[in-house]
């Protein structure tokens, strides 16, 4: 199928909070060689409350979207509160109203998820950020939907750009974040902050495609 | 992991019901479980002064929340920001109608929850101006000031802040007091051991035994070097070779010194640091106004110490002398 249900799309949400509760540890592991151990503590904390939010009032994708970056905004703090927080803000006002999610109204949420993380973050690629996974994963995306792939082709494309954006953190030195006082000391880790995103741009991908 | 703990999950929770129990006299609680204010504030016409950050550097931030000092304050988790609603939340709780000064250390997580709430606060006419603290020398060069970490010369620029509101200034006088304050602090750390988040279980780095740390963060943020462990002296050295080029304080200055252990360090080995800290100033012609050493601003229960200086002139020394009551810091008037 070219689309799948807004109606439908709160699996998409519950999957991303599996998939943080999951590796909670693992992200603040990773936090904690050149952070202070706490990403996957707070991600966890920010995601499991959402759960609980949505299961006493269940919503499709856009509310689910709209609790979640409620939650993490109110609740959570830290970078990644208002961080996530935005970007899945945009993705709610991207698809709010859509009857049916299909290639092009996603294109606009991952499209507005990168534009809101900018504004918020200040960051630029190659900063050592989040913003060097969703980055090229949105371009990568936007690229395959404009060259006519489907919708899960695209997505396809998506997580391998998202995947490659992680992993490309781990050569850069931190330039935005607590890590980055550390200079040269920050080289040879993988940022948290892309890792978790990498993970639910993932999520997303291989949820929104069992879907289709 | 030796702790005095219920549940690693709620420890500020539980940290925060033990302080408005044991200081009702000073503090109460607001309809945010994460918020509490002075007991006299709001006071009408009167600046209000707020801070926050993460939890886990007692006496910092809700034990400098009293008389002449704090008016808000927002907690969030164990070294992490707390969330935009929460200083928001604060900034209610504080405003008298004459404006908040919200003085914050800069880490990136504040910096955005600060700005969003300051956006919400519009919403309801709250005019929220800000200085940000940045005394943390090791953190980034001189050229690159603005992107130093906020440590304990925080404390001064409360201090100063809420001197300011006291006397009756306006709210920009406040924030203009407060940025002078943080302007002419300097500040710089030694690691000696690690802490550890509870809910974390373990230290996120190591520091070698016989080694120390340079620069180290307020959050166990590694330091920018490691040393042999040195003695009190040389560490006081160190620390004042690299603080006093910075601003510079130069001879016939009057300066404020701010000793802080980080959490574990005996009160016994701060005053050993200080008495050399002072040999080294008072060496270089810089004259010790007023002092404070004691744990005003840790990382849970890490091992290390941090030395600040304030370059004062007639203002803040005005500031610093007016008196205060609060968890961290009880000074009777002159």
């Amino acid at each position: 199928m070219a689309s799948f249900k807004n109606e439908d799309g709160a699996k998409i949400v519950y999957d991303m909070i599996k998939a943080i509760q999951d590796n909670k540890q693992y992200l603040s592991d990773i936090d904690g060689l050149i952070g202070d151990g706490d990403h996957g503590i707070n991600m966890n904390k920010g995601f499991t409350m959402c759960k609980e939010a949505l299961d006493a009032e269940p919503g499709n994708l856009s509310m689910s979207l709209k609790t979640l970056s409620n939650v993490l905004m109110e609740d959570i703090g830290g970078s990644m509160g208002p961080l996530y927080g935005c970007i899945f803000r945009a993705m709610f006002r991207a698809s709010k109203g859509k009857e049916d999610i299909d290639k092009d109204v996603f294109k606009e949420m991952i499209t507005k998820s990168e534009e809101a993380i900018r504004n918020i973050g200040g960051a630029e690629v190659g900063d050592k950020t989040l913003l060097d996974t969703i980055a090229p994963a949105a371009a990568a995306y936007c690229a395959a939907v404009d060259a006519g792939d489907d919708f899960a082709a695209a997505l396809t494309k998506m997580k391998a750009a998202a995947e490659a954006g992680r992993d490309s953190t781990k050569d850069l030195v931190a330039k935005k974040g607590r890590a980055s006082r550390l200079g040269e000391r920050s080289r040879g880790v993988l940022d948290a902050g892309a890792t978790s995103c990498c993970l639910l741009i993932c999520t997303m991908a291989d949820s929104i495609i069992s879907l289709l | 992991m030796q702790k005095i703990i219920n549940n690693p999950q709620t420890v500020v929770d539980e940290m925060i019901e033990g302080v408005v129990k044991a200081m009702p006299e000073t503090l109460s609680p607001t309809k945010n479980k994460r918020v509490l204010k002075y007991k006299n504030a709001p006071q009408k016409g009167r600046v209000g002064i707020v801070t926050g950050g993460g939890s886990g550097h007692k006496p910092a931030f809700v034990g400098y929340v009293g008389k002449n000092m704090v008016d808000a304050v927002a907690m969030g988790e164990l070294f992490s920001s707390p969330p935009a609603k929460m200083f928001y939340d604060a900034f209610v709780a504080a405003d008298g109608g004459a404006g908040v000064a919200c003085l914050y250390g800069n880490y990136a997580g504040d910096n955005m929850n600060v700005k969003m709430a300051i956006e919400m606060a519009e919403d309801d006419d709250i005019v929220v101006k800000t200085v940000v603290a940045n005394d943390d020398v090791p953190s980034a060069p001189k050229d690159k000031r603005e992107t130093r970490r906020g440590v304990a010369g925080e404390i001064l620029m409360w201090k100063v802040g809420g001197a300011k509101a006291a006397m009756g200034a306006d709210l920009d006088g406040v924030i203009a007091a407060a940025q002078k304050a943080i302007d002419n602090t300097r500040s710089m750390g030694v690691g000696l051991a690690p802490c550890t988040i509870p809910e974390v279980g373990h230290p996120n780095f190591t520091i070698e035994p016989g080694t120390m740390e340079v620069g180290i963060g307020h959050h166990g943020e590694p330091g920018i070097a490691v040393k042999p462990l040195a003695t009190a002296k040389e560490m006081a050295k160190e620390m004042v070779d690299v603080i006093v080029p910075d601003l510079p304080f130069v001879n016939g200055d009057e300066v404020v010194v701010l000793v802080s252990g980080l959490g574990s360090t005996p009160l016994l080995e701060q005053y050993i640091f200080f008495n050399n800290v002072e040999e080294e100033l008072s060496a270089r012609g810089i004259k010790i106004y007023k002092s404070y050493v004691g744990n005003y601003f840790t990382s849970l229960e890490m091992n290390g110490i941090t030395l600040s200086l304030m370059k004062l002139d007639d203002e803040l020394k005005e500031c610093i002398d007016m008196e205060c009551g609060c968890m961290g810091l009880t000074q009777l008037p002159k």
